[in-house]
């Protein structure tokens, strides 16, 4: 129904009869299918380099870790990297901050991205609906370090492009770069510009597989369109609104590192509000070589995110069990 | 949709209600993707207007003093011609591998007949639930693999990812088995079926994934952050992030006081530097974008 792709749809199928366990199936496949296994090779490989090796290297979380040891040598402190980071006031900054602004991120970038698919679906002019499609689409593919520069002429105090504006109107200019409470509604702003045409697209295509007659039904009946958009359209959408809803909850440890960085970067006075967990991180890791610490965080944020996941799965399978992830 | 006029005219009664109601959503829609436009058309301006017009005016929807000037001297700086040749190869060479690599794993998870797809999938969805984080990952391709300041370090540790896989693969079980049994029984061999009878009929799924890879290359600049210190090896979004920070430096500094304010980057040639690096995306997307829509849903349909 939604085009999110999914690891275990092909594990749902009825399992043909002779199709084992783990390795029953290896070995079937090193026999009859040769050729389809050394086509999974090099990405396997890869996963196993770039994304499993690095797991191992979570210990680092437990350890006081001196790169001139390394791993093997470096003194295993246990909890103490976590005992440090949840009792400074830096945990529940960065952990408000992420939780807060992608909840923001989540609750307005669907809002709009519903919004304009069940506009866009409404059009009946063809060429009207395909270009205005292809711009709302477009911010997708510009980088957030683009998005700072376009920010930094948008924003800035002096003959900067709303500063300019407010100064039309006689108003006083505002210091956004000074000013942190601006800055989770700002942040929102961008995401809802970057990512809700593209959101859009997802909810539009459930509403095309939606069943014409039905709304052709409703028509001669004597409904209005306004009726049919909340009688029919969204009543419909709801499952796909919830799925794509508990995913994202599923993700909201996860900050947007590309975005913050690239748009708040080291300006240390907008840290109250969008200092994510993500960039302390980074910060723990570039700015203060703090790997033990660093990693205890990641590993934090990791955790819990997979956590989310879990829960938001098992959410989703008592509401639609179709929908499922794993 | 396809009713036929005369059922609609007869049946169907069109209120004032209704009318409005197409216009507050055309309305909507034109709005947003005005918003969606605006900040293009303002950096567009910027680039092409006198540097002393755009101090003055600041920036303006139209040029108000039209100059070539802001791109004469990006296209005579160094490291900016660097730094495009360094994003072009990585874009080129990174996509074609990833492409590459992805088609061949999401093919076999495709096959039905692969019995161990279920297991191989479940390989790849695990690395978007859990990974080994920030500081893992950096000593894995800095003490481990050495990568830093190796062009490789922009492409390989980038390479896959999962969703694209499970994307792609989607795709590919949209396919008809009967075609590449077909080509089985003549003899062809796995390989053989990808590159000549699937892969050719597969444009929409390749288009998406590969303009997904594309821009995750073409729009690099953390790694670049991360592993390159060395400036020959600059992308081109990294260059134009390093010219904010100055700015961002400049403008903590007062004014007066700021020594480093004349050899700061003028404000028009910043804005030759976006369009510069999102030029290439824009001239491409209309190309892609006709596959883009339908790659991604109908794909994805049914898995």
């Amino acid at each position: 129904m939604v085009p999110v792709p999914t690891a275990a749809k092909t594990k749902k199928r009825p399992r043909k009869s002779g199709e084992g366990g783990l390795v029953a199936n290896f070995r079937y496949d090193l026999k009859n299918n040769k050729g389809l296994l050394g086509l999974t090779l090099p990405a396997v490989a890869w996963f196993l380099v770039f994304a499993y090796a690095p797991m191992l290297g979570l210990v680092i979380a437990f350890q006081k870790y001196s790169p001139a040891k390394g791993i093997f040598g470096s003194e295993f402190v246990f909890l103490d990297n976590f005992r440090f980071f949840f009792g400074s006031q830096d945990f529940v900054r960065v952990t408000v901050n992420t939780l807060l602004l992608n909840t923001l991120f989540i609750l307005a970038t669907n809002f709009v991205a519903i919004l304009m698919a069940i506009a866009l679906s409404e059009i009946k002019n063809k060429y009207f609906k395909k270009v205005s499609q292809s711009v709302i689409i477009l911010p997708h593919f510009i980088s957030w370090t683009v998005v700072a520069l376009l920010i930094e002429a948008f924003l800035k105090t002096e003959g900067g492009f709303v500063n300019n504006i407010l100064a039309a109107f006689g108003a006083e200019p505002i210091k956004f770069m000074q000013t942190p409470e601006l800055w989770p509604a700002i942040l929102t702003i961008l995401r809802v510009w970057q990512g809700a045409g593209y959101s859009s697209i997802v909810y539009l295509a459930a509403i095309t597989g939606f069943d014409q007659s039905m709304y052709e039904a409703a028509r001669v009946d004597g409904a209005t369109r306004l009726q049919c958009i909340t009688r029919i359209t969204l009543p419909l959408l709801r499952p796909t609104i919830v799925l794509l809803l508990l995913m994202a909850v599923g993700k909201i440890f996860n900050g947007d590192f590309g975005m913050v960085y690239a748009i708040v970067g080291n300006n240390t006075l907008l840290y109250p509000t969008t200092d994510i967990i993500d960039t302390y991180v980074y910060r723990q890791l570039m700015e203060q070589s703090n790997m033990g610490m660093s990693s205890a965080v990641g590993l934090w944020q990791s955790i819990m995110g997979f956590i989310m996941v879990v829960i938001m799965n098992k959410v989703t399978k008592k509401i639609d069990s179709d929908s499922a992830l794993f | 949709m396809s009713r036929p006029a005369t059922f609609e005219r007869n049946k169907i009664r069109v209120t004032a209600g209704d009318r409005a109601v197409s216009l507050v959503f055309g309305a909507l829609v034109t709005l947003f993707a005005l918003a969606c436009l605006l900040p293009f058309v303002l950096v567009v301006s910027a680039a092409f207007t006198e540097e002393t017009a755009l101090v003055k005016n600041g920036y303006q929807l139209l040029p108000s003093e039209f100059s070539l000037n802001a791109f004469k001297l990006l296209s005579q700086t160094n490291n900016v011609l660097d730094a495009y040749k360094v994003t072009i190869f990585i874009t080129v060479a990174g996509t074609l591998l990833s492409m590459l690599c992805t088609c061949a794993i999401a093919y076999a998870l495709s096959c039905q007949n692969f019995r161990s797809r279920g297991a191989l999938s479940m390989f790849c969805y695990f690395t978007m639930l859990f990974n080994g984080g920030l500081v893992a990952t950096y000593l894995m391709n800095t003490q481990v693999l050495h990568l830093r300041d190796n062009i490789l370090v922009l492409i390989l540790p980038s390479m896959l990812s999962a969703y694209n896989i499970f994307l792609m693969r989607n795709f590919f079980s949209g396919i008809p088995a009967s075609l590449s049994e077909a080509a089985k029984l003549d003899g062809a061999t796995d390989m053989q079926i990808l590159f000549r009878v699937i892969l050719p009929i597969s444009t929409p799924g390749i288009a998406t994934v590969g303009l997904f890879y594309a821009l995750s290359y073409w729009n690099e600049w953390y790694k670049c952050m991360l592993y390159i210190s060395e400036e020959k090896l600059y992308t081109l979004q990294y260059l134009i992030m390093r010219i904010m920070r100055q700015i961002n430096y400049a403008s903590t500094v007062p004014a007066d006081v700021n020594l480093y304010q004349g050899a700061l980057p003028t404000y028009s040639f910043r804005m030759a530097a976006v369009v510069a690096a999102i030029g290439p995306i824009i001239l491409l997307y209309p190309f892609v974008q006709k596959y883009f829509t339908s790659g991604l849903t109908v794909g994805s349909v049914k898995g």
